[in-house]
């Protein structure tokens, strides 16, 4: 049972109530309903318009899943679900539903970390993760680049934006020229029939002195609103498809840029990228095109897979299971900001040993190099 | 029979034997920010004081709001979850019902909770076990006329005692589990129907659809 444990994992850190299932590396069960069609209209996610459709979603969702995959929940080895980072309320949704059923049920309950969940995904696409994995997570709520030694216990945060996540960056310049939300996928479909180099758009934090491996894109932003503008003001059609393109040119410029700088400073040849802004087409070719030409291997899940959704927490707890981490307890609660170097929260052991290792691994950088 | 409730500041939750008309162990805490942290642990301190197992358990009974959403939520998917894994039968009851019913008055009155945002859940009954008007969500204000000169139980009666002058301080102020399953038992027992286990939530989620795209040039 160790080696490919059965685990149920449950996602509702956003919009997406996802359920997957998992036995060790291999999917079972993915099943999502989601609400963002909801959301369309307001712009933006609503956090209490989410959490409602959670509660709706959430027993049905469950269901569904384990009908997919073909079990009966007592087959389970445990349950996963995301504990944070995420929306308070929307969080809480699945954290009380996976300690219902693991209660119900007497499995182990694991709360682990969304972005932690989101690099582990990969194992059900590309096999075991290398040690240590570099990630790059990219999407509406996050854009960070991660060295991962060990993804149940040890995930360091090298740099993460400073200000909008890449995908809200997306959502914004999709709003200003029209296009809806949410703006990913739309942009990434306009700009396939512009000219990445037509507009010139500045690239954030890339100077000498800028962080190495954080992330603006505020500034992006506002450049190409600006440029739009002056257009209208003048009078002049936006060409859309060209702003389109020359701007997810600069995002995955940038983006790429400095995850394949991360890997060579820290000696890594694996480049993992995930989260919603991995389906982008071009960050994905772009990505392909710099790894091959600097001999990193690049694993990118597909997009289903890199978007929201339970399997990559499930992924993450059978990965728990099978390291023997210690489970969650009952009163695990749902946190809103659960830091990233938390791959799980495990129950309060009485030797507080776990929480001492971790300040000392975060502390020593290149250990794996 | 396993009942619980998270609409109010209140995580309650007892163990009733419907045949024997007693309950068997309860658990109480009144934190309105930890719902979700607590309401599992007391469960199973429920279970293990009565030295019962949850697949016992044939008929889940949770209070249904209504209650500020996010406390709510959780009684609500936590019974619905129980009852998926285990087959087990799920009611919904109105929270305010509880009250009522725990009050044990025999003539009008009516039940407030607190809604928050200067408003109060509330409810008519003519005595503990009939409801005749509501639940509903107000300022209390706007509803003077209507429970200022009946009696009135809960905290959100303690709360706007200016307004809900009959206000009976001698009786359960919080909601009670233990109150729950006895109405939904002796409801069931008289072939009443109970309620789908879907929150009351009475309040439209505080959404709007943002006015026109901000112009970033400055002028
Ligand atoms: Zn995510």
């Amino acid at each position: 049972m160790a080696d490919e444990p059965l685990v149920l994992g449950i996602e509702t850190s956003c919009d997406e109530t996802g359920v997957g299932i998992v036995r060790g590396h291999t999917l079972l069960a993915d099943a999502v309903a989601s609400s963002v069609d909801t959301h369309a209209r307001f712009g933006g996610v609503v956090p209490e318009i989410a959490s409602r459709a959670h509660l709706e979603a959430m027993v049905p969702t469950i269901q569904r899943a384990l009908d997919q995959a073909g079990i009966a929940a007592s087959d389970l080895d445990g349950v996963a679900v995301t504990a944070g980072p995420g929306l308070a309320g929307a969080l809480l949704v699945g954290v009380s539903a996976a300690k219902a059923y693991a209660y119900a049920l007497g499995k182990p309950l694991y709360g682990v970390n969304h972005l932690a969940s989101h690099i582990c995904v990969d194992q059900l696409e590309h096999g075991a993760l290398p040690e240590p994995t570099m990630a790059l997570l990219v999407s509406g709520g996050h854009s960070s680049l991660l060295l991962a030694p060990d993804i149940t216990a040890d995930v360091r945060p090298l740099g993460s934006t400073i200000d909008d996540a890449a995908g809200e960056a997306f959502d914004k310049v999709a709003r200003v020229l029209n296009l809806g939300f949410p703006g990913g996928p739309v942009i990434d479909k306009y700009a396939k029939e512009g000219d990445p180099d037509a507009i010139a758009f500045p690239r954030g934090l890339t100077g000498p002195r800028d962080a190495p491996y954080d992330f603006s894109f505020s500034g992006l932003k506002t450049a190409v609103a600006r440029w739009i503008e002056a257009r209208r003001n003048a009078g002049e059609e936006v060409p859309v498809a060209d702003v389109s393109a020359s701007f997810q040119e600069a995002v995955t410029d940038v983006l790429t840029r400095k995850a394949l700088r991360a890997c060579r400073d820290e000696g890594v040849d694996h480049l993992m990228i995930g989260g919603g802004v991995a389906a982008n087409s071009r960050l994905r070719a772009m990505a392909e095109e710099r790894c091959a030409a600097a001999g990193i291997t690049l694993r990118v899940p597909r997009p289903k897979l890199c978007t929201d959704n339970g399997a990559m927490v499930a992924a993450l707890g059978a990965e728990m299971v099978a390291r023997n981490r210690a489970a969650s307890a009952w009163d695990l609660p749902a946190d809103s900001s659960l830091p990233v170097t938390e791959p799980h929260v495990p129950a309060p052991s009485p030797h507080h040993a776990h929480d001492h290792d971790h300040v000392h691994e975060t502390s020593r950088k290149n250990l794996y190099a | 029979m396993l009942a619980l409730d998270t609409a109010t500041p209140a995580v309650t939750v007892a163990l009733h034997d419907a045949d024997g008309d007693r309950t068997l162990a309860a658990a109480h805490q009144v934190d309105a920010r930890r719902h979700g942290e607590l309401l599992l642990p007391c469960v199973e301190r429920v279970l293990e004081e009565a030295g019962r197992k949850l697949a016992e358990v044939t008929d889940l009974v949770v209070g249904v709001g209504p209650g500020p959403y996010t406390g709510l939520r959780v009684g609500l998917v936590t019974a619905e979850a129980f009852a998926a894994a285990l087959g087990q039968r799920v009611h919904g009851v109105c929270t305010l019902d509880g009250l009522a019913y725990a009050s044990g008055l025999d003539e009008p009155f009516v039940v407030a909770t607190d809604a928050r945002r200067k408003e109060v859940y509330w409810a008519r009954y003519d005595d503990a076990r009939t409801r005749v008007g509501g639940p509903a969500v107000d300022r209390p204000a706007a509803i003077e006329e209507q429970v200022a000169e009946v009696p009135s139980v809960g905290a959100g009666a303690v709360l706007y005692d200016s307004v809900f002058r009959g206000v009976r301080r001698d009786l359960p102020t919080e909601q009670s589990a233990a109150a729950l399953a006895r109405l939904a038992a002796e409801r069931l027992a008289g072939g009443a129907e109970l309620l789908p286990p879907r929150p009351l939530y009475l309040r439209r989620p505080d959404a709007q659809v943002p006015a026109g795209y901000k112009v970033v040039t400055p002028r």
